[in-house]
């Protein structure tokens, strides 16, 4: 269903964050991902362009959109009250479209379910086991945004009322490609690290962060992903 | 082939720097970068750099190094003792702030700073280690970038030609100037250390209203103390703490360089150059860039207050 509004209609709120930085809230999280698109087209791009705006950094997050280095016809400096007033005007005018809408990337993630708290999910969601790994299936996941650590990926797209807490003891260590849900999201770890995700599974053959590559980060904001059961080589 | 720099003693903690990976705070990476941006810069000019060179920055205990060849150096920030040597077979004190020749095989040695934190290393040529994301500083919440130094590593220098007398002259006008322009980095001299309370300029939001009237009150009032838990992450402060009007965390959103955040115990963390690009705890209020530098070298035990700007 392609739907399309006025940005300022889904706009709640914008907040002024220090000198030359806004924080774009909004009633529904989906609409974060649609106005980072539109930024990022309008006011991104390389530092040199000479559009009358640029925004050196857009930082998506659950509800909001932040615009940090807000730079004016090429100048950093404080922004005035009738600049932000402006740039607020501007932004509010522009259509946003869902992301559903748009030809966005397509990444399929090939997951080994063997996770250590398969049971405990599927306990949560008073369901068995291959209940589960349907569901995460089934799901059709985007990346509202990342954080955390270089290239983690909170994926949106779990059904209604799948919502899971995290663990209430973290894992000292949990192993790089580890898939797991906290909250409304599922996430990938890109590397080892402490969390506090329930873990359902392994991603088999992707690499979710590379150095080198460009971009570094397999999973990035707005990219669409599917989880592929992967069935693996019986030991 | 270019000289390096051979680790003797890093120190507490000894990254190299530069000015860090902006541009990617979408795919959760810390921009990372010298912390004292302007002591960098200033390094990077007594030896004929550019100013986006990448440098060493030492924490509270200083570092030693030793020359592989003939290189120019250049010791600003936190003033340090400087020493090189064998010089008439010890060590001899040298400048600090400004350029300093080193043979094949000397030593340089800095020495824990009288006040400040942070002292910076530039070398003519720049530190030549391998870039991540078009940057060589090291990051330490994501571990991205060279790790911090060790001892026995060798870190490489870049090409640079020789420094002829007329140029290490005109370098060392250039030092003068600085010191007399500024103040900064006239470094190690007999003055007794000041503790002189910093004020960092503030502006209120985007969560000011999480925090009750009195807290809002109180930030601008209070005195906080510099606490030795902060890091390159953050400047950790304890004080009055910040009573909050909304309890509860807020869904991640993205966070700003000099972003106070306020985690539950209501004590404020100011954010410096490896801050987490998104965080679930309210941030009151963000401290002007024209602060960070001495925040970056406040040390535990000093006192800071904020300042409100109304802009």
């Amino acid at each position: 269903m392609a739907e399309a509004v006025r940005a300022g209609d889904v706009v709640s709120a914008v907040r002024r964050v220090g000198a030359d930085a806004l924080l774009v809230e909004f009633s529904d999280s989906a609409w974060v991902t649609a106005l980072d698109a539109e930024v990022r087209a309008r006011w991104g791009g390389p530092s040199e362009r000479t559009t009358a705006v640029h925004v050196g950094e857009v930082v998506p997050a659950a509800r909001t959109l932040l615009l940090d280095r807000i730079g004016l016809e090429g100048v950093h400096s404080v922004l005035a009250v009738d600049d932000v007033q402006r740039l607020i005007h501007e932004l509010s005018s522009w259509t946003l479209s869902l992301p559903q809408d748009r030809a966005a990337a397509m990444v399929e993630v090939p997951v080994a379910f063997d996770g250590p708290d398969l049971d405990a999910v599927a306990t949560l969601w008073d369901m068995t086991v291959p209940e589960v790994v349907a569901t995460v299936v089934e799901a059709e996941f985007q990346v509202a945004f990342c954080g955390f650590s270089p290239g983690f990926a909170y994926l949106s797209g779990l059904p209604e009322g799948r919502a899971v807490p995290r663990r209430t003891t973290p894992r000292t260590r949990v192993p790089a490609n580890a898939f797991g849900l906290a909250g409304e999201y599922a996430g990938l770890y890109p590397r080892s690290s402490p969390g506090g995700w329930q873990l359902l599974g392994t991603a088999v053959g992707v690499v979710l962060w590379d150095d080198s590559r460009e971009p570094p980060a397999l999973l990035t904001p707005g990219t669409r992903v599917r989880v592929v059961e992967d069935e693996g080589v019986s030991p | 082939m270019s000289p390096a720099l051979e680790v003797l003693d890093a120190g507490a903690l000894t990254t190299v720097q530069d000015q860090g990976r902006p541009g990617f705070a979408h795919l959760g990476v810390p921009r990372a970068g010298a912390l004292d941006a302007p002591a960098a810069a200033l390094a990077n000019r007594l030896v004929g750099n550019p100013a986006g060179a990448a440098v060493l920055e030492t924490t509270a205990t200083g570092c030693t190094l030793r020359a592989t060849g003939p290189v120019l150096v250049a010791v600003t920030g936190a003033p340090c003792s400087v020493f090189i040597g064998p010089v008439l077979g010890g060590m001899a004190p040298a400048p600090f702030a400004s350029p300093v020749r080193l043979a094949t095989g000397q030593t340089l040695e800095l020495g824990s700073p009288a006040r400040g934190v942070r002292s910076y290393v530039a070398v003519r040529g720049g530190i030549a280690i391998e870039p991540v994301l078009g940057s060589r500083s090291t990051d330490t919440l994501s571990a991205l970038g060279p790790s911090p130094l060790a001892v026995g590593e060798q870190v490489p220098v870049g090409a640079s030609a020789p420094v002829v007398d007329q140029e290490f002259a005109a370098l060392r006008d250039e030092a003068r100037r600085a010191r007399a322009v500024s103040g900064r980095g006239t470094g190690h001299d007999d003055a007794p250390p000041v503790r002189d309370s910093l004020i960092l300029s503030i502006r209120l939001g985007p969560r000011d209203d999480w925090f009750t009237a009195g807290a809002r009150a109180a930030l601008p009032s209070s005195p906080y103390t510099v606490s030795v838990d902060s890091n390159r992450v953050g400047l950790r402060l304890a004080g009055t703490p910040l009573d909050r009007a909304i309890e509860g965390e807020i869904p991640s959103e993205g966070m700003v360089l000099g972003a106070v955040q306020v985690p539950p115990s209501g004590e404020p963390v100011v954010f410096l150059a490896d801050h987490p690009t998104t965080g679930g705890y309210p941030v009151v209020g963000v401290v002007d860039a024209s602060g960070l530098a001495a925040a970056a070298q406040a040390r535990p035990g000093d006192t800071v207050r904020f300042a409100l700007i109304t802009d």
